[in-house]
């Protein structure tokens, strides 16, 4: 049973399947914007041939009661065909692209390219000036890499929100 | 399109209209519909009622579905008429009835473009429905009409807005036959046995049962409610009933407590906060239910049916949780009580009742009315009065009402035996309710006595409805508590704001007498109690509208009261008490 006593906020990562219909999107955020729930990343594209469905990623953060909640309020929508709650469901994984622009020449932009490759990042722009990098992977290796780059010359960011599946075979 | 498309959009329409059994639309016209009152002048399938204002269409609508569990239906221009239908459409979501709301829009090409008459109409009603549609192509327009009521009656009921661009009711298009699926939205309806299993468990081990009822019950249909009566009465456990829920359980039954609440009665609230098993069937844990939550019914076992799984623990933590329709899961609940041979634990139920008994004793809802010729009227009495003459004449009453003091008075003086008898705004509290509710219901009933139970400040915020009444002759009768404050929030000033009365007095109140003569309806008035029952028994008799204008003492207060921020067994029972005495914390100050 859930606990009003447990407060203690949590991180959830949840996939939506919806129809793909005008104004989908806005049902889905108006809902978390309305009742006053967090939206820390959000995606969102058409998945199959057809393009008759789009599923939603949305990692949000609240109190047990509170995600349960969200996923409640998310299934009732007309056009959601499934929520899951990947965190809760066992294992997933979940990336995000970023490009990152780095502006510095000398030592600096060499280090900035260095720890580039640490991260395998790929320049996908340069001039003389500047980078762009882009860089998959798990959100808190963008934030590391992130991190690091804001005494290298960090200009701009610009970030896709993460795409999530669960491990194995299971889909939703 | 093709050739043999020989019916515009608007004559589909209404079609598809007919085939979903709508007999009656309430609506208004405008600009963007004309297509579509031109179709509606040509047939007599459907019947059209001409509000004063579209907000009056949307209420209307939903006393005319409250009261017949058939689905609302609403026709209104795009833009001014859209917008002025959206606090009846937050109601009809609140309160989960079933509601289609039609509204003209600008010509697709038009749209975006700031056209005359424009709103995003899908977009503003987006968070104040429970679906909406924007039909941009004439080949989906008989299947969304279709879908909408599959949506708007199926599930938790609620409201359901259809975008109408103009070219889309005036060029031609297919006509489908209904369907009964959606993709996507398919509301779960019967109850998991293992859950049922359960709660039977559960219901059989109580030493101090409850059972909670709400609205849910009355939208799952008669069958729900008189599953909830056998339970009831085969469990011998109490019951309390919440505002949506009066009417589902009969309020005569011995078993019956009262409603819960704010201003519920003090042996319900009581028995909530002191029981240990719950079953809530059909309703919502809503604030004005639970007051201060960490001290709500602590001690209890809970179980939950609502068809809405988003309404299960979204308060209060549920033990076993029944997602289904309510009529169902009580059948359900029934079959597994008579099925179980399980124990139950007769002395302490009897025990259990003893103490309800005790807190009934308190008598909680009295109140004291001077008879002396000349006295002036307790509102309480004067509801007391109106359904006791009532209830002599045996008549089929429906009761609406619109949103304040009167309103509890109502819910605590005018007993109902029967489902869908009682129309009131609980959970959106919309002054100006009543009157249009109270037409959509005489709409539907056309040989019964619908009257409106009202406040001299909530009956003018629909006033112009008086017009539709006299127009199609319906003989509602408007009952005004008139206490020339909006009584209500004067209540809480007085309570909890050091009696500064900030913009409550009704001021410059017309005459109402002369008002209703205005609108070709009679108006009368009692200003002592002995002028009462007469004024009762002549608005009863009359074949026309009547505004009755009832005086009544401006410095009652609705009692019992749980403050905000306070608990159940922390009721203020009478002026006697004051608001500090339970010391409302400034936590409790900030809620509504």
């Amino acid at each position: 049973m859930l606990s009003p006593t447990d407060t203690t906020p949590r991180s959830a990562t949840i996939s939506v399947l919806v129809d793909n219909e005008s104004g989908v999107l806005a049902r889905v955020i108006g809902l978390f914007s309305g009742r006053g729930y967090n939206i820390d990343s959000l995606t969102v594209a058409p998945v199959d041939a057809a393009g008759l469905h789009s599923r939603i990623n949305v990692v949000t953060s609240g109190t047990s009661m509170v995600i349960e909640q969200i996923k409640a309020q998310l299934d009732r929508l007309v056009p959601v065909h499934r929520v899951a709650d990947l965190t809760m469901e066992g294992p997933h994984v979940a990336r995000e692209l970023a490009l990152i622009k780095v502006i510095g020449t000398g030592e600096q932009r060499v280090e900035a390219m260095r720890i580039a490759d640490t991260f395998r990042a790929h320049v996908v722009d340069t001039t003389l000036g500047s980078f762009v990098f882009e860089l998959t992977g798990a959100t808190d290796k963008i934030d590391a890499f992130i991190e690091l780059m804001r005494d290298l010359g960090l200009a701009e960011v610009s970030r896709s929100g993460i795409a999530a599946l669960a491990r194995g075979s299971r889909v939703i | 399109m093709s050739a043999e498309l020989t019916q515009s959009g608007a004559e589909i329409l209404l079609r598809a209209l007919k085939d979903q059994g709508v007999e009656v639309i309430f609506g208004y016209p405008g600009g963007a519909v004309l297509p579509i009152y031109d179709a509606l002048f040509k047939q007599n399938a459907i019947r059209h009622i001409l509000v004063r204002q579209e907000g009056g269409a949307v209420h209307a609508a939903e006393g005319y579905a409250r009261s017949t569990g058939k689905v609302g239906v609403v026709l209104v221009t795009s833009g001014p008429g859209a917008t002025n239908a959206v606090t009846g459409l937050v109601d009809a979501l609140m309160d989960s009835i079933p509601i289609i709301c039609l509204t003209g829009q600008v010509p697709t090409h038009l749209i975006g473009n700031d056209a005359f008459q424009e709103a995003d109409t899908t977009g503003i009603t987006r968070p104040a429905t429970k679906h909406n549609y924007l039909v941009k192509r004439g080949e989906d327009l008989a299947r969304i009409v279709h879908e909408a009521f599959y949506v708007a009656r199926s599930g938790r009921p609620g409201p359901v807005v259809i975008d109408l661009p103009k070219d889309i009711v005036i060029n031609p298009a297919p006509y489908s036959e209904p369907t009964f699926s959606h993709p996507s939205y398919r509301p779960r309806t019967d109850p998991d046995l293992g859950q049922i299993a359960k709660a039977v468990a559960l219901m059989k081990q109580a030493k101090r049962p409850m059972i909670y009822a709400g609205g849910g019950v009355i939208n799952s249909g008669p069958e729900a409610s008189e599953a909830l009566t056998k339970l009831t009465r085969l469990t011998g456990f109490p019951i309390t009933n919440t505002l949506m829920g009066l009417g589902c359980y009969p309020a005569s039954d011995p078993q019956f407590l009262g409603m819960l609440g704010m201003h519920g009665t003090y042996e319900a609230n009581l028995a909530m906060h002191g029981c240990d098993m719950l079953l809530a069937v059909g309703a919502r844990f809503d604030d004005r239910v639970t007051g201060r939550l960490n001290a709500f019914s602590q001690e209890s076992r809970k179980i939950h049916i609502d068809i809405d799984g988003s309404s299960i623990n979204k308060n209060v933590p549920i033990e076993v949780p029944i997602i289904a329709d309510a009529g169902k899961a009580l059948n359900a609940l029934l079959a597994g009580w008579e099925a179980s041979d399980a124990p139950v634990d007769k002395p302490a139920l009897a025990s259990w009742w003893r103490q309800i008994d005790e807190w009934k004793a308190k008598d909680s809802l009295k109140f004291t009315q001077a008879m002396t010729r000349g006295s002036i009227i307790k509102p309480q009495y004067a509801i007391q009065r109106l359904f006791e003459i009532t209830r002599a004449r045996k008549q089929e009453v429906f009761i609406t009402t619109e949103v304040g003091q009167h309103q509890m008075w109502a819910a605590q003086h005018f007993h109902f035996e029967k489902p869908n008898r009682w129309m009131t705004s609980g959970g959106l509290g919309t002054m100006g309710y009543g009157l249009p509710a109270a037409m959509g219901v005489q709409i539907a009933h056309p040989d019964a006595m619908v009257i409106d139970i009202a406040g001299e400040a909530s009956i003018l915020m629909n006033i112009q409805e008086m017009g539709t009444l006299s127009q199609y002759r319906l003989p509602v009768k408007v009952f005004i508590l008139n206490n020339q404050y909006m009584g209500m929030v004067r209540q809480w000033q007085e309570l909890l704001h050091g009696s500064r009365y900030s913009e409550t007095y009704s001021a410059a109140l017309p005459d109402f007498v002369k008002l209703a003569d205005a609108f070709h309806a009679t108006g009368m008035r009692a200003q002592t109690v002995d002028e009462l029952d007469d004024v009762i028994n002549a608005m009863l008799d009359c074949p026309t509208a009547v505004i009755a204008d009832i005086a009544v003492d401006q410095k009652e207060n609705c009692y019992p009261m749980i403050p905000s921020g306070a608990a159940h067994n922390q009721m203020l029972l009478g002026p006697e008490h004051e608001a500090s005495d339970i010391g409302v914390t400034d936590a409790g100050m900030a809620l509504v």
